[in-house]
């Protein structure tokens, strides 16, 4: 089981550039422990802000950084992040057009017990609406590494959103492939795609297996680029299956199941499932714990598959 | 010509532009007007030649509404040609009501209220960790002090002792709903800011001398972030604008626009003498 968080390979990537790429900051709000930057906090105090509990503050600041030729990436938690500074995300990095990035962490219902405050199943929906503003969501550390690696050279605003705990690995060290806003096809298949993004992707995987071996051919889509979402994937996924299920770590609203179906609704129609957290405060647990009380597990996913199938 | 006839000058351009436009925030560009002259005048180091100068002073008018004395001093100065103002407020135009990154010499984009200073704290932080000789001003409205996002930025300017920050207030006690005390008092607005470690001047806000003076001050404060406390009159240089919140956006009718123009060519020839 692999041990490494995505957001510490946030973390890992960005040390390693920090040393030549003195325009490099990372902003935290009392949240460098939960961000896990504190190791960029102690190896690069020059090139580190702190802002304390104040999200606001903390990405305006990170405008302003970038205005005058700093490369910030700003990390804190995605709950806090994407709904107390939204609108500064709206006005100060998108419609000023900042070269900020936003890393939050922890999202989704990482945080489990900690209850509604705590949870980001609405960040897709916030920073997705604003124009300008592209939207991440990493499914391992491989994947991580390389969306990083993409978006140091890159000059736009962007939000990822990394869980809290280490995920099982998606990809084989080594055998990663990725290209930008592109789709990833974890596994081809014939009969249906599921769409998934973020920590869903695995179960995703998990639930082409099973379905294989009940002789159903399943196509998996890592849709890390919820947007701009990979259309051109979406569309071949319509054309070429039967069916689509779009499984998310995010509320029903405003997620990457509404961005699927506005594709497929007007290019080629197909039947669809959209699974995702409910469009309420989600029941307290541990992650897993949660995901499988609302059938977002291979199980659960495979039995939707069967279902539209059927 | 001085500063002073600028001034009225300006402010007929600006009444200009919010008749023919029929839209604008007469009253606040009226109070704020001598603060943005002093400092595009006098004080910053910055010109039309200089807006991709890493070395340019920057500005955010954090009382984005007051965007008419903006766009009418930036047009003066060269950074856009005057008859472009012609499209202000039309259909597709970029001069829209409040200001806006797409014009030359506008480095940030303001209109929904508490954001200037913390942008600001972000650009001037950058200038310390440079080692630049920038300075960044911000201008922000009395009525928008009740934002919390100001005093997340105000804490952190002085926490980062950003020396290079200079913030000015346009106090002239008059929002949308009418008095600033009445809605949301703030006095005493000084001891706050100085509780929160700035440097505070109070200044006549209306007189660019005194402004001139309250700038010079604040570059030489050392370790702490300044901010000028301008006591102004809203719709300054037209007798009937002048304290009333009325005209926080009331557009002139003609006999209005008429002796509003009369009486700032008069103040202007005035000042001349």
């Amino acid at each position: 089981m692999n041990k490494i968080a995505n957001k510490q390979v946030i973390c890992d990537v960005l040390m390693e550039h920090a040393e030549k790429e003195k325009d490099l900051i990372v902003l935290c709000s009392d949240s460098r422990g939960s961000s896990s930057m504190t190791p960029f906090a102690d190896h690069f105090p020059e090139q580190f802000v702190e802002t304390g509990i104040a999200e606001q503050n903390l990405v305006s600041i990170a405008a302003g950084l970038a205005s005058c030729g700093k490369k910030p990436y700003v990390a804190s938690p995605a709950c806090f992040l994407s709904t107390r500074s939204m609108e500064q995300v709206k006005v100060d990095v998108a419609y000023s057009h900042t070269n900020v990035k936003l890393v939050g962490v922890s999202g989704g219902v990482s945080y489990g017990a900690l209850g509604m405050t705590h949870h980001s199943a609405q960040d897709i929906a916030t920073i997705g609406s604003i124009p300008g503003m592209r939207v991440y969501l990493p499914s391992d550390r491989h994947q991580t590494r390389a969306l990083m690696e993409a978006l140091l050279s890159d000059q736009e605003p962007a939000y990822i959103r990394t869980g809290r705990n280490a995920v099982e690995d998606v990809y084989e060290e080594g055998n990663v492939p990725f290209v930008m806003d592109q789709a990833t096809v974890v596994t081809e298949g014939t009969d249906v795609t599921l769409i998934a993004c973020g920590e869903m992707v695995l179960a995703a995987k998990q639930a082409a297996e099973e379905l294989s071996r009940e002789g159903i051919s399943a196509r998996v889509l890592d849709m890390y680029c919820v947007k701009p979402i990979d259309e051109a994937a979406v569309i071949r996924a319509a054309e070429e299956t039967k069916a689509i299920v779009t499984i998310e770590e995010h509320g029903p609203i405003g997620g990457l199941a509404g961005m699927v179906s506005q594709i497929v609704t007007s290019h080629h129609p197909v039947k669809m499932a959209a699974m995702s957290l409910p469009d309420a405060p989600c029941i307290a647990g541990k992650s897993q714990e949660i995901f499988d009380y609302y059938g977002l597990n291979a199980e659960g996913i495979a039995k939707k598959a069967k279902e539209l199938l059927a | 010509m001085n500063l002073v006839e600028k001034s009225y000058q300006i402010r007929q351009d600006v009444l200009d532009l919010v008749y023919n436009g029929k839209a604008g925030h007469i009253g606040g560009d009226y109070s704020v007007c001598d603060i943005l002259v002093t400092l595009y005048y006098h004080v910053m180091n910055m010109s039309p030649e200089k807006v991709k100068d890493p070395n340019r002073d920057r500005f955010i008018l954090s009382k984005g509404h007051s965007v008419e004395s903006l766009y009418c001093i930036l047009a003066d100065q060269g950074y856009f040609p005057k008859e472009d103002l012609k499209t202000y407020s039309q259909f597709g135009s970029k001069y829209i009501g409040h200001p806006n990154n797409k014009i030359n010499g506008i480095e940030m984009n303001s209109g929904s209220l508490g954001h200037g200073l913390p942008v600001a704290v972000g650009m001037a932080l950058a200038g310390k960790m440079d080692g630049a000789s920038y300075r960044v001003y911000t201008v922000m409205g009395d009525g928008e002090l009740a934002e919390g996002s100001v005093w997340e930025g105000a804490m952190a300017a002085s926490h980062y002792k950003l020396d290079n920050l200079t913030a000015v207030v346009d106090r002239n006690r008059l929002q949308i709903s009418g008095s600033t005390e009445t809605v949301m008092h703030h006095e005493d607005l000084g001891k706050r800011f100085e509780s929160f470690g700035w440097h505070v001047i109070h200044a006549p806000g209306n007189d660019i001398e005194a402004l001139k003076k309250a700038f010079a001050e604040a570059k030489e404060t050392k370790e702490a972030p300044t901010m000028i406390i301008a006591d102004t009159v809203k719709g300054c240089g037209v007798s009937f604008m002048e304290n009333q919140a009325v005209w926080h956006h009331k557009v002139p009718s003609e006999a209005e626009y008429i002796q509003a123009k009369e009486e700032l060519k008069a103040k202007e020839a005035r000042a001349r003498e």
